[in-house]
């Protein structure tokens, strides 16, 4: 499986003249891009969300070379199958993905594309974080009219700090089995990160109190997890069914029901247009929030720790 | 709610315990103590209840996902693909394109409405090495046609891809792709006459991708070569042949690009096309048959564009391709009447470019234009004064659409143009095409 370090070095011969050192580099270069696949030691990841890119980084540390498949403002249900990702994932020793039907629109692609037999459902390098975690909103009908529902239920599990613990305890165990080499690390690293994890969710359960029982309104169903951790109340939701586009008579009809039912406050993930939850807000008088949903989505949002710093900073800044 | 309820009672049972403890033996210190204990004990196994409560009413709200997701649970993922327009054409579509009447011309085009192709779409995976698809297009006017109907697998690994049985050829951007992603209601022109729309063969493609950090991919096909540009040869061997080769990157996070180019080659023989314009003039054109190797060259490039990479809101997207086929053998002039066999040869050569924009989640709109050129043909002595060797008259088109598509599944198209590729024969065309895709959903190619 591990190919050796490859030693390339591109000094040049100082008797020799300039044109030949920059060839030479060129060359090098163009060799060392070819065979970048292979010269890594470190384990190849193919993260599909900045969420699980992170949460690899913190059980790998330098063990593991991460490739983030998505960006934090991108919409992880629809991203295209590009060549990149084809490529990053031929090379892939595994793929940590959410699952549960969020990649549908792109993964059986790529997988297909990549010619990686490695890291094809069902083999160790194929990791679901959706697979440790209790699902919310497993749907009892699976009808397209009730719009983009997932079978195995909704797959936004990040946003509630507790299910990185499972995940990571079964993402640690997959990386011992693939680099067995450097188990003891993946072990440390993963008590510590547990350790820490349990201590900052305590803080932020502490620091969230003020929010258990609050009404809100979401612009996607995205945030159950969020909701059942922090006993968050949502009331509505701006889009008319899963996955369809807020259309103007339906956010009148949304604003209408706030009348009986009000919320503090409407919240987004980064990712989502702002336009419907700022027609909401300015009408119903209320803050717009926005959450950064994964590590990047917004600019304090740069690490596991400090996304969930940041959630809940700005829901409290929301109640203000 | 009920957690608020669970505490109260915790509550209310913790304080009558100690109450009623207290009130026994309020004279004895060391019983106090013990009491305390024991009530930190009660205290600890209510708790431990409570959670235990809670733990049951949350598991019956929801259910732990043990099974990996997956399309299929064993039961194939089926698809279907339904399709309809109204088409409002000036000119009859069965004129083909000035300079390509010896070429495929299957415009699809029929007057009023229709229903168009509808595809069943069956896939599966068959075993740990092998996937099967089966896309069956069913004819509105009845007839089911076998579009694909291929394996896959990729148990090679080292980035080998191995495919067989019908499919849609590898070569060029848009030929692989199914006609309810096409971007317009028909495909560009140059695919209809070089193409016949979209190649497919039978046969078998071996894909490699190089295991480098940009995408570098190359194939190569053999097949029966059962369609156009080939003629259905009942021999040993292969009767056609493809190689292509793609590039591709990211730039940066909202820039993604690939360009490829491909050879196709295979042979015609006995190929007869009726209605052929010839330079006596014969009124309806003369039956020709040609034999002889055919051979194309392609290239092609797409670049795409999304604010942030986020291609739900809006994204740019700027395609084209080009094709040249050269064509060498003999050609039998009027089939019918005079048989006169003769040499020729001719290059003709098609491009297009195309951009489609989304303005908006649910809208998007589209410009393309095409060209194509018939070539100068070089003919035989033999049939020098019958056949045309040069129409002077390079075929094109502009056409512009938008779509409307309120859900993943769902789209609505209008689209307008105006055909000039009949010299003389202007043709403003008016589109309106529904696609609606039911059951499975298929994850899109780039």
């Amino acid at each position: 499986m591990e190919t050796k370090q490859r030693e390339v070095s591109a000094k040049a011969n100082p008797r020799l003249g300039e044109g030949y050192a920059v060839a030479k580099n060129i060359l090098y270069t163009s060799l060392l891009l070819l065979l970048s696949g292979n010269v890594h030691a470190a384990l190849n990841v193919f993260a599909c969300e900045p969420e699980w890119a992170a949460l690899t980084q913190q059980l790998a540390g330098d063990k593991a070379s991460i490739y983030t498949a998505t960006g934090p403002l991108q919409d992880p249900h629809q991203v295209q199958a590009r060549p990149s990702l084809i490529a990053k994932a031929r090379n892939a020793q595994l793929l940590v993905c959410t699952g549960a039907e969020l990649e549908i629109g792109w993964m059986p692609v790529v997988l297909r594309e990549s010619g990686n037999s490695n890291i094809q459902p069902g083999s160790n390098g194929y990791f679901e974080a959706a697979q440790y975690v209790t699902m919310l909103e497993v749907p009892s009908r699976l009808d397209r009219a009730d719009g983009d529902v997932h079978a195995a239920g909704n797959p936004h599990i990040q946003t509630d700090a507790r299910n990185f613990l499972p995940v990571a305890e079964a993402l640690s165990k997959r990386l011992i089995q693939l680099d067995p080499a450097n188990a003891a690390y993946y072990q440390q690293q993963l008590t510590s990160f547990n350790q820490k994890w349990r201590t900052a969710i305590a803080g932020w359960e502490k620091q969230a109190a003020p929010l258990r029982g609050v009404s809100i309104i979401a612009h996607h169903k995205g945030f159950p997890y969020l909701n059942d951790w922090l006993g968050l109340k949502q009331v509505a939701e701006l889009e008319p069914k899963p996955g369809m586009e807020p259309s103007a008579a339906y956010l009148g009809q949304v604003l209408g029901e706030l009348q009986q039912h009000p919320a503090r406050m409407v919240i987004r993930a980064a990712y989502q247009n702002e336009r419907p939850s700022e027609w909401i807000a300015e009408r119903a008088h209320i803050p717009a929030v926005t959450l950064p949903f994964t590590v990047g989505g917004t600019p304090q949002a740069t690490n596991l720790f400090t996304m969930f710093d940041d959630t809940i900073q700005r829901l409290l800044a929301g109640l203000k | 709610m009920s957690r608020n309820i669970y505490w109260c009672t915790t509550v209310a049972v913790l304080l009558g315990n100690s109450f009623s403890a207290l009130a026994a033996d309020d004279a004895d210190p060391q019983s106090v103590g013990a009491q305390i204990q024991q009530l930190k004990q009660n205290n600890k196994e209510l708790e431990q209840r409570l959670q235990q409560v809670e733990i049951t009413a949350t598991q019956a709200q929801t259910r732990s996902s043990a099974a990996p997701s997956n399309v299929n649970s064993f039961n194939p993922a089926v698809a279907m693909i339904l399709s309809g327009t109204y088409e409002q054409l000036q000119q009859d579509p069965a004129i083909p394109a000035t300079g390509f009447a010896m070429n495929a011309n299957n415009t699809g085009y029929v007057h009023g409405f229709s229903l168009q192709e509808s595809e069943l779409s069956i896939s599966a995976n068959i075993d740990p090495q092998f996937s099967g698809v089966g896309t069956f297009s069913l004819a509105p006017e009845g007839g089911i046609n076998v579009e694909n109907a291929y394996v896959q697998t990729s148990a090679l690994g080292n980035g080998l891809n191995l495919k067989f049985g019908r499919f849609f050829s590898g070569l060029g951007y848009l030929n692989e792709q199914h006609s309810h992603v096409w971007d317009f209601a028909d495909q560009p022109l140059v695919y209809r006459v070089l193409w016949d729309n979209q190649y497919a063969d039978d046969g078998m493609q071996l894909k490699w991708l190089a295991p480098t950090d940009i995408f570098v991919e190359i194939g190569g096909e053999v097949g029966r070569g059962l369609n156009y540009p080939g003629t259905n040869q009942n021999k040993n061997g292969a009767g056609a042949g493809v190689l292509f080769a793609h590039i591709g990157d990211d730039i940066g996070i909202e820039q993604s690009w690939r360009a490829g180019v491909s050879l196709q080659q295979t042979r015609r023989i006995d190929a007869v096309s009726y209605n052929v314009p010839d330079l006596p003039g014969t009124p309806g054109g003369v039956s020709n048959s040609f034999s002889g190797d055919s051979r194309t060259v392609g290239l092609d490039f797409v670049w795409k564009y999304s604010p942030n990479g986020n291609i739900r809101e809006r994204y740019l997207k700027v395609q084209s391709e080009y094709f040249r086929q050269y064509q060498n053998g003999t050609l039998t002039y009027d089939i019918t009447g005079s048989i006169t066999p003769g040499a020729y040869s001719n290059t003709q050569s098609g491009w297009y470019l195309q951009s489609v924009y989304q303005f908006m989640p649910t809208w998007r709109t589209g410009l393309r234009y095409d060209r194509l050129d018939p070539g100068t043909a070089s003919v035989g002595a033999s049939i020098a004064g019958d056949v045309i060797s040069d129409y002077a008259y390079h075929p094109s088109r502009l056409t512009w659409m938008t779509d409307y598509n309120p859900s993943e599944f769902t789209r609505i198209r209008l689209q307008l143009a105006h055909d000039e590729s009949r010299q003389g024969l202007t043709d403003n065309q008016v589109f309106v095409q529904y696609i609606m895709s039911l059951g499975a959903h298929g994850a899109h190619q780039y």
